[in-house]
């Protein structure tokens, strides 16, 4: 019996040893906790004694493994130094897990081990050495890693970039929450903040080049960011709505929801009956013949910066949309009073969208067109209640290049501009005669 | 030589100064002066409030817009400038009117020096400038109106017709849409904003170097606002007029007392800031030819 206690003291001071030399082996952050941590050090230190103690003067009188007990389990002998909120490796990086949030996570809630994801960690053998190897999430979702390395983050990790998003900057690390739960970082709710945490970090923007800019300040201020932001908000799309989630795809890439092939649709799952008009109207009929140059949605509303229609700073600058293409009947446009009050910002008077209409447009050779020459009239009307066949005979496009389509103003135009070029020539040369002479003059006397 | 009959293409120069005259005589009539400032005044009105349109793709352009109180009170202070500016030219052509029918003699008021009306002399009077110009003989003198006046005098006319006209039709598009076709008020949209690129730019570059701006008037000539010219202005410069007026005996009749410090500040000030206004007009003018 004295042997036993002798022999089971003594064990215990080994024991005591190991821990004495592991807190000199494993040098900071573990005396910075026995310093600053003290007093947990201390429980956590009574509470393995204990166990030893317990299996030694027991059965196990060889091994001196930690016995799972129903009090205890494995994750808290983690805890027991990650727990620490202030705990650093030997590098000053925190190594800090918050029990609370890890205890809420889903891996936790499931009784998922730290060794699970940590495999290299044994429980056997503390400390463990400072290295450990990546956690590899495909162990257990192979199926969203696999579509995770085709997507646009995971062909640039595989290129060497080392900032494109993983696993764990959208999930999280040990507070991963199903996306069901408000708190998640991949719910509805909070996704614009987990992508804008990279795509609206304006330092990281610049500094990785991440294509589209600081995309999370213009899709803050967009229509849907405002709507994320109200009472619809479960309504309203958020980034995964467009751009998927483990499939997310270059922009570039034909596959990709957010390729100009497939905007409209990708719109279209929420804006249905805009996308049945867009199909019947002319850019609609352009796209389906397979010509690619078809404007999409995003070419007038753009892509994360979409304004509310109504608003006159959308309604003023869609006019340069439409003329990124139809240059000629921009330029025509803007010698109009239309279009010179539209150029100074108002929006009161006729954009390209009030005569030819938005999503619908139909060349006005087309009866239905609302310019043709049936519905002109009535066009006109919208704004001017009392135009007549004679008042829309009025060309909103007049040309004064186009000498077929306006002879008479071709003709007005070639005759004021000569008008002014000689009445500036001669009096042009006449004030800088009279000028020179009097200067002259002046010098000589 | 120095007849007031003296023929067409005799030189006009003078090579002897009066002595002698002193004081000031008549230059322009109290309902000119009138018509003048108020003609300037809606006339620079109309500038600031339609250049923002016509040169509404540049920078300054939405600024002075907005300056202005927005498109739509800019559109209001054009029309109400462009109403004014109707008035007094039916005024001064009203007054023409009463005037011939008074003297009974239209023939007065279209031909001869007295008349605004382009004399053959004015083709000689170029001509003389010109050579005077370049160095090629003297200066010449002029009678009560220079050809580059009488220029300035028709280009209002014409303008009155071309923009007046024209903003009419513009103005009122129903009424006039029921009598004219459409594409005449694409015509008035053109020829409105052209004609006002060569009335502003002429107005304020041209006219105001010819009357105001030039070394002998600079910084302004006052007379269009006090009624008066200098005699020194009548010998030298309308020599032609002062000897006239001598042959007719008519020279005291034209007499006017010196001009009240009233409408000479008047002068300067309306007049200065209309001139600055102008500069102001210009220089956006050149800014937008420059970025264009």
């Amino acid at each position: 019996m004295a042997l036993r206690r002798g022999t089971a003291t003594a064990r215990l001071t080994h024991v005591n040893a190991i821990f004495e030399a592991s807190l000199h082996s494993w040098p900071n952050p573990r005396r910075d906790i026995s310093v600053k941590g003290s007093a947990m050090l201390r429980s956590s230190f009574l509470r393995i004694a204990t166990v030893l103690l317990l299996s030694a003067a027991s059965t196990c009188w060889a091994k001196p493994a930690p016995v799972a007990s129903p009090a205890t389990s494995p994750n808290d002998t983690c805890l027991a130094c990650h727990g620490a909120s202030d705990a650093k490796d030997s590098a000053g990086k925190s190594i800090a897990v918050s029990a609370d949030a890890f205890a809420q996570s889903i891996h936790a809630q499931s009784g998922i081990a730290c060794t699970s994801c940590h495999a290299d960690v044994s429980v056997d053998k503390l400390p463990h050495g400072e290295k450990l190897k990546p956690v590899a999430c495909a162990n257990c979702h192979d199926k969203q890693v696999k579509e995770y390395s085709a997507t646009v983050h995971g062909m640039a990790r595989r290129g060497g970039n080392s900032v494109a998003a993983t696993c764990t900057d959208c999930h999280g690390k040990h507070d991963i929450r199903p996306s069901k739960d408000p708190a998640s970082r991949t719910n509805h709710a909070n996704l614009e903040a987990t992508c804008s945490s990279c795509h609206g970090n304006a330092a990281l923007v610049a500094q990785a080049k991440l294509p589209g800019g600081n995309i999370g300040s213009e899709f803050h201020d967009s229509i849907h960011g405002r709507a994320l932001a109200g009472a619809a908000q479960s309504a309203a799309p958020t980034c995964t709505n467009c751009h998927g989630t483990h499939n997310i795809l270059p922009v570039g890439e034909e596959a990709s929801r957010v390729n100009r092939a497939h905007v409209p649709e990708t719109c279209g799952t929420c804006h249905g009956a805009v996308l049945a008009k867009f199909n019947s109207g002319q850019h609609g009929k352009m796209r389906q013949a397979g010509n690619t140059a078809a404007p999409v949605c995003t070419d007038c509303h753009s892509a994360h910066e979409i304004q509310r229609h109504e608003s006159p700073k959308f309604q003023t600058a869609v006019i340069g949309q439409c003329g990124g293409c139809h240059a000629d009947y921009l330029t025509t446009y803007r010698d109009t009073f239309h279009g010179q009050v539209t150029a100074l910002g108002y929006s009161q008077v006729a954009t390209c969208a009030s005569c030819h209409g938005a999503h619908e447009i139909l060349p006005a050779s087309n009866p239905a067109s609302t310019v043709s020459a049936e519905n002109r009239v009535k066009t006109c009307q919208t704004c001017h209640a009392n135009a007549s066949a004679k008042f829309v005979s009025w060309d909103p496009h007049a040309s004064r290049e186009d000498k077929t389509r306006n002879p008479i103003y071709f003709y007005a135009a070639k005759f004021m501009e000569w008008l002014l070029i000689g009445v500036f020539a001669f009096f042009g040369l006449h004030t800088l005669f009279w000028f020179a002479r009097l200067v002259i003059d002046k010098v000589r006397r | 030589m120095d007849t007031p009959s003296r023929a067409v293409a005799e030189t006009p120069a003078r090579t002897s100064p009066r002595s002698g005259v002193t004081g000031w005589y008549r230059r322009f009539t109290r309902t000119e002066r009138i018509l003048h400032a108020l003609l300037m005044l809606t006339f620079v009105g109309c500038a600031l409030s339609g250049l923002p349109l016509l040169e509404a793709d540049r920078p300054w352009a939405p600024v002075l817009a907005r300056m202005l109180g927005g498109f739509q009170t800019a559109g209001l202070i054009h029309r109400v400038c462009a109403a004014v500016m109707i008035g007094v030219f039916v005024t001064h052509v009203g007054t023409l009117t009463m005037r011939g029918l008074r003297k009974r003699s239209v023939l007065a008021l279209v031909w001869g020096p007295e008349s605004m009306v382009p004399q053959p002399q004015d083709v000689v009077d170029i001509y003389h400038n010109f050579k005077w110009f370049l160095g090629r003989g003297p200066r010449p003198v002029f009678d009560r109106w220079t050809y580059w006046e009488k220029f300035d005098y028709w280009a209002v006319f014409w303008g009155m017709f071309i923009i007046g006209g024209s903003g009419l039709l513009l103005w009122f598009p129903f009424f006039f849409g029921k009598l004219l076709p459409g594409w005449m008020f694409n015509i008035a949209s053109l020829v409105h904003g052209e004609e006002a690129l060569l009335a502003v730019g002429f107005i304020f570059t041209i006219h105001f170097f010819n009357g105001h701006l030039r070394p002998e008037k600079f910084p302004m000539d006052t007379a269009v606002f006090t009624g008066r010219m200098p005699a020194e202005e009548l010998v030298h410069e309308r020599a032609r007029l002062y000897d006239r007026l001598q042959a007719t005996r008519t020279l005291a009749r034209e007499e006017a007392p010196a001009p009240t410090l009233e409408s000479r500040a008047f002068g300067w000030v309306v007049g200065g800031t209309a001139l600055a206004l102008g500069v102001v007009t210009i220089l956006l003018i050149l800014y937008s030819a420059i970025s264009s």
